[in-house]
């Protein structure tokens, strides 16, 4: 046992001490387990939507992409900035609408909004299924960290299995109360981590930050801007709108909106969380400075290249801190997520299905969902293979299919019928999924596109389809079908 | 929608259309390549621009005597 590593197993003791601690006292209902009862302020609502972005996408999937593919990683810092601006304006309307009839998940949203059971049962198998590649990239995350702080006397493969089981635990013993308070000590530690890195890294090296950029420049002239083919400028911007319209998208991001005490909470964190997305450049600085310390990193290893720089730059007790600070970007995150799909299932699968289960019957089958959806989880873990930002990139490309149903719902008159509801995110989730398993691009789809086109991001042009078959759908159901019966309109 | 909420496209017309003009590594903006330069100043100005939104709507709604928000 080297000291790295009793860092990190008191991390993750700690993480459960304060899970334990946060529910005392609390009644747990599904609704305190999961909404924490309504009651949260703009504090612990910004901590909770922060925690949220600060997961292993950006401690090691963030610094990797930088390392790995250079200017692309900047998409981040996009979609970071509009994704809030987006709030202010999506999420008070969801807010008061969840309010009003007491909803609990995102689903639920849904099935009021469009008075369809079965519509809420589609969405939640989409947030289930959004929501696994979600929970790998936590669990790949925890695997590195707790590999690579044990000097590879864990593998890899023993570390996914350890931090599972602290995740799975901690849900059971504490839902969301749990994931609010660890995320106050998660970020204050995240953050002290990274802008150290971030600056320390640079200097040790290079001299400073602008020095360092400009001995990647000479060294691989053009990695810090975008390449005019693959991830060009049209493929920037278009998986920044895809990941803006798909940030609420996330069924626990949703549910976070639910926590609010009020309206104005989240209107507030429309301008207070940008600046906090500003972490991401120190984050991006660490995989920078790895460029030239560590070459050689290739596919799926790119996201090893902070603890790799770390390695050769640090004692172990500090390499503990890091890897602490990455326990907990994966364990709050990883533990939201998880408890999200559980509630998913149990709520908007399970309760449909057998609609006479009282509240405190669904509650323990949420609870039993727990370890299933981990172990699932681990599974594709252990198989191995895409890098931690190609994985995130796949599940928002499924979570933003539901995005244009959801705007229409918003709307005082929703002239979209339910049938074309249906269509449309079967159309969108369809396609993604059928590029995803063959693994082809836009422009093998499409050979006929303009060449700068066919770097667009997959997950746009299946949205682009969405929302042609939500508009021919909608006008052939209101023509043919008697508008009265498809009519979706509720207060 | 108010006149002010138009201060929002500020940043959604500086993070979906500079990067198909401003896709270059020099001259550094703030020590970093000029993209880079450029979407961090579109990250802080999205804060600055929502920030007065915010504390415009809220004048706003205080002025109509709205109080539906629970947060005051």
């Amino acid at each position: 046992m080297n000291s790295a590593l009793i860092f990190i197993f008191a991390a993750m003791l700690l993480a459960l001490g304060l899970g334990i601690r946060a529910r005392r006292g609390k009644d747990m209902n599904l609704e305190q387990w999961a909404v924490g009862g309504r009651g949260f302020g703009t504090i612990i609502v910004f901590l909770l939507m922060a925690g949220e972005i600060y997961t292993t996408f950006v401690f090691l999937g963030g610094s990797g992409y930088a390392y790995g593919h250079g200017a692309p990683a900047y998409y981040m810092l996009g979609y970071g900035s509009l994704c809030f601006v987006l709030s202010y304006w999506l999420l008070p309307p969801i807010w008061r609408y969840a309010k009003k009839h007491d909803l609990i998940s995102q689903p639920d949203f849904f099935s009021a909004k469009y008075r369809s059971p079965a519509l809420g049962v589609l969405v939640a198998v989409v947030g289930i299924v959004a929501l696994i590649p979600y929970l790998v990239l936590q669990l790949k995350g925890l695997g590195i960290i707790v590999s690579v702080a044990s000097y590879s006397a864990i593998s890899s493969t023993q570390g996914v299995w350890i931090g599972a089981a602290v995740v799975a635990l901690y849900v059971v013993l504490s839902g969301v109360h749990g994931s609010a308070w660890t995320s106050v000590l998660k970020d204050i530690l995240v953050m002290f981590v990274a802008v150290f890195l971030g600056l320390y890294l640079p200097y040790h090296y290079y001299g400073g930050i602008s020095e360092m950029f400009a001995a990647i420049e000479q060294a691989k002239p053009g990695f810090l801007a975008l390449p005019s083919k693959g991830e060009s400028p049209v493929w920037l911007v278009s998986t920044v709108l895809l990941s803006t319209l798909g940030f609420y998208m996330w069924p626990h991001m949703f549910m976070a909106t639910y926590t609010a005490k009020g309206e104005n909470v989240l209107r507030r964190n429309a301008f207070v969380l940008p600046i906090y997305q500003l972490m991401l450049l120190f984050i991006f600085f660490v995989g920078f400075a790895t460029v030239l310390q560590v070459p050689g990193l290739q596919g799926g290893d790119i996201d090893l290249a902070l603890f790799k720089v770390s390695l050769q730059t640090f004692n172990p007790w500090f390499i503990g801190v890091i890897g602490a600070a990455g326990i907990l970007t994966a364990l709050v995150p990883g533990s939201m997520i998880l408890m999200t799909a559980s509630t998913l299932i149990a709520n908007n699968v399970y309760r449909p299905l057998r609609p006479q289960a009282d509240s405190d019957h669904i509650a323990r089958v949420a609870k039993f969902m727990v370890p299933c959806v981990m172990l699932l989880a681990i599974w594709f873990t252990l198989q191995g293979g895409k890098t931690i930002v190609s994985l995130l990139l796949m599940a928002y490309a499924f979570v933003t299919q539901l995005f244009p149903v959801l705007v229409a719902s918003l709307l005082r008159n929703n002239p979209v019928t339910r049938p074309a509801a249906f269509a449309s995110i079967i159309v969108g989730e369809a396609t993604v999924a059928w590029v995803s398993l063959t693994k082809s691009s836009v422009g093998a789809l499409f050979p006929f596109l303009p060449e700068p086109l066919k770097d667009l991001n997959v997950g746009i042009v299946a949205l682009i389809l969405n929302v042609i078959v939500l508009a021919l759908v909608t006008l052939f159901t209101r023509k043919t079908v008697g508008a009265r019966d498809m009519s979706v309109n509720v207060t | 929608m108010r006149p002010v909420h138009a201060l929002a496209l500020l940043p959604v017309a500086a993070v979906l259309i500079g990067p198909f003009f401003l896709n270059r590594v020099t001259p550094f903006l703030f020590g970093m390549p000029f993209l880079l330069g450029w979407l961090s100043m579109a990250l802080v100005l999205t804060s600055i621009v929502m920030g007065i939104i915010f504390y415009s709507d809220k004048k706003f709604r205080a002025a109509r005597g709205d109080i539906r928000n629970g947060e005051e």
